[in-house]
């Protein structure tokens, strides 16, 4: 599967854990796991420790979920990035919008 | 699609045996069964009323004089086509290796003497089932086609429309060179190139996201306004600010344009850039001496209007330097193990440059050498506007023939910024507007924005700022005058520049009149050097008087008044 979600231990936060390519054909499955991640949650982490290429469709997707998690209230956290992940979110200056470790 | 268990409608079935009495029997016992017959005694007879008679359904004895069941089938096959015509062998052999010679001659089935009313019925039914689903898919595959080749018709026809807007504008002047995809790919790139009013460019590389019509589709907005607004004065902050907020509004949230702006004063030798999203820019000076741009803002099409930030950072060029802009598909080219080019395929292409070449084709050197291969340039967009001397470039052309509508002939203009507005806001493009309204002066709009132009600076910063001009032609002033700059903005207090517009109308043409007044100190223009000589030669380099050369040269008389903070214009215009 390459999308898969959880929620933290306190229940608040919902972790979506991405597998391989990040792109165009991710599109539909990561929507649904946000949209319907379930109730009450305060906060979003995407784990791309699995995740191999991310192109500017997944960089569209990011900005989609950070509007469907308040825009500028949104708390989103994008989490282990290899270093091509990495540059590629830098170039894009996108840690001015998501907490990126 | 339910396919229907029960009978099928009437047939047209084609049967062809040799024997009289067992075609007479097939045939009636068909025709009991609804259908239409054709019958034919031989393979010959068979193949030809297949053609005239267009059956749904074949059933052909298997062993027959003349022109055999095998070679009647593989006939009737190849005629047939891509339509799907159940060919089903009347046979008595039992063989497996003759009923296999059947089937690989093309039947479809087979069917046993001496004949069974009840299998024949059964086996018609389902081969015509086969047949019916065969013929929906092709419909459908043939609809797939012509709906499929009318959208690719579609998008060829807005990539012509998108190819009038997005690699226009003065790309063609002598010290820009670039390369855009070609024709045949929709990428989403975009380049566009502005000479502005007062000398000077504009250039931008945008970046599309996502692939063909949806990519190209915000191009057409961002074309108009970038140009549009150039042509008036505007400068590279207002027009990014303007594209931003236009994106924000028009694209989906996942949408949204990375982008670089490079503003260039040939006058004053500086660039001012601005990268969101695009990889590095690079400015080189010499074979040694490279400074890079970065991406530091979000790509246009993302924050608002009041969280964007337009800043532009200021960057010292000289006649000479060349300023390189790329696009993505320079980094992402791959060779033939899927290695991509990437950010040190553009350091190395650099270092391995001999002397003299234009880093423009050292680049595309380096790709090509990387990839491999001569047709490397689908998806990349490249740029390179090299520095030149204010002089050496040919000017604006005066603009569009005039309008037909009535303009005013006589009428007076007070305009006047104060305090913090000074530092924010730049009063030209609006005080342009308004000359232009004379239609005999909207021919003229290089040389009037270039008046008011200089005018305006020489009041900000000689007049309201005090800036020393010298400061900017050292390395080292440089950065100290624009730092200054910015401090002495922010402090400005009590101060003004007031702009005053007269503009009547003359037996030969008309007459503007323009009065620009400062706060500030002025100068002595009694014994300025330029004012007093003859000579337009200039020794040194001295803003405010290679400004007021301009402005000698451009307007029919020039007086200073109040030490030079208070400048009267007068600007005469022809029929």
């Amino acid at each position: 599967m390459p999308i898969q979600t959880r929620r933290s231990h306190d229940g608040q936060t919902l972790i979506i854990k991405i597998e391989g390519r990040f792109d165009f054909s991710t599109h539909q499955a990561f929507r649904d796991a946000y949209e319907h991640g379930g109730k009450d949650i305060r906060g979003y982490v995407v784990d791309l420790s699995e995740a191999t290429y991310l192109d500017s469709s997944a960089l569209g997707m990011l900005l989609l979920l950070r509007d469907y998690g308040g825009g500028d209230n949104a708390i989103i956290a994008i989490e282990n990035c290899n270093n091509d992940v990495r540059k590629i979110l830098t170039i894009s200056n996108f840690e001015q919008l998501f907490t990126i470790r | 699609m339910d396919e229907p268990a029960a009978k099928s409608g009437p047939l047209n079935i084609l049967i062809a045996d040799d024997s009289d009495s067992d075609r007479l029997i097939l045939k009636t016992l068909l025709r009991r069964l609804g259908h239409h017959v054709l019958d034919a005694a031989n393979g010959h007879e068979a193949v030809a009323l297949f053609g005239s008679g267009k059956p749904d359904i074949v059933l052909l004895d298997a062993l027959m004089p003349a022109m055999d069941g095998m070679e009647t089938a593989r006939e009737i096959k190849r005629l047939a086509g891509e339509r799907l015509v159940p060919l089903i062998f009347i046979t008595s052999l039992s063989e497996a290796e003759d009923l296999a010679r059947c089937l690989e001659a093309g039947g479809d089935g087979f069917l046993s003497k001496p004949y069974n009313r009840v299998m024949i019925e059964a086996k018609i039914n389902a081969f015509n089932r086969m047949r019916l689903m065969h013929q929906a898919l092709s419909d459908q595959r043939d609809l797939m086609h012509e709906r499929n080749r009318q959208l690719l018709e579609e998008q060829h026809v807005a990539r012509r429309v998108f190819d009038n807007v997005a690699h226009t504008g003065c790309l063609d002047a002598p010290n820009i060179r670039y390369h855009a995809s070609p024709l045949s790919v929709f990428s989403g790139d975009v380049l566009f190139a502005s000479p502005r009013p007062a000398g000077g460019m504009l250039v931008f590389t945008g970046d599309f996201t996502g692939h063909g019509l949806p990519a190209a589709i915000g191009a057409m907005p961002v074309a108009e306004i970038f140009y549009g607004m150039a042509s008036k004065g505007f400068d590279g902050s207002d027009i990014l600010r303007e594209i931003n907020q236009k994106l924000v509004r028009i694209l989906p949230k996942d949408m949204f344009c990375c982008g670089a702006m490079v503003e260039a004063d040939f006058g004053q030798n500086q660039l001012k850039v601005w990268n969101g999203g695009l990889p590095d820019g690079w400015l080189v000076r010499s074979r040694t001496e490279r400074f890079s741009v970065p991406s530091r803002y979000l790509p246009l099409g993302i924050l608002n209007a009041d969280q964007f930030n337009a800043e532009m950072e200021t960057i010292r060029a000289l006649p000479g330097d060349r300023l390189l802009l790329m696009t993505d598909g320079v980094l992402e080219c791959s060779n033939e193990e899927g290695q991509l080019f990437g950010e040190k395929g553009v350091r190395l292409a650099f270092e391995n440059v001999a002397s003299g070449r234009h880093p423009f084709d050292t680049l595309l050197n380096g790709i090509q050498r990387f990839t491999g291969r001569q047709k490397f340039g689908d998806d990349l967009t490249l740029c390179c506007l090299e520095m030149v001397d204010q002089v050496g470039l040919t000017a604006l052309p005066d603009g569009a023939a005039p309008s037909t509508l009535a303009g005013p002939a006589e009428w007076r203009c007070v305009y006047e910024i104060r305090d913090r507005t000074l530092g924010e806001f730049s009063p030209l493009p609006l005080l342009l507007h308004i000359c232009m309204e004379v239609p005999g002066l909207r021919r003229k709009s290089g040389e009037i924005y270039t008046l008011l132009s200089e005018l305006y600076n020489n009041a900000l910063e000689h007049g309201v700022l005090e800036l020393p001009s010298e400061w900017k032609y050292t390395p080292e002033g440089f950065g100290r005058y624009y730092s200054e700059r910015a401090t002495r903005l922010g402090r400005v207090n009590g101060h003004y520049i007031r702009f005053s517009f007269h503009h009547e109308p003359m037996q030969w043409g008309g007459r503007l009149g323009v009065v620009c007044e400062d706060s500030g100190q002025g100068f002595d223009f009694h014994n300025h050097p330029v004012l007093q000589s003859t000579e337009m030669e200039q020794s040194g380099p001295r803003y405010a008087g290679r400004g007021l050369v301009l402005l000698k040269r451009l307007a029919e008389s020039i007086r200073f008044h109040e030490q030079g903070s208070r400048v009267e214009i007068v600007y005469d215009w022809y029929f």
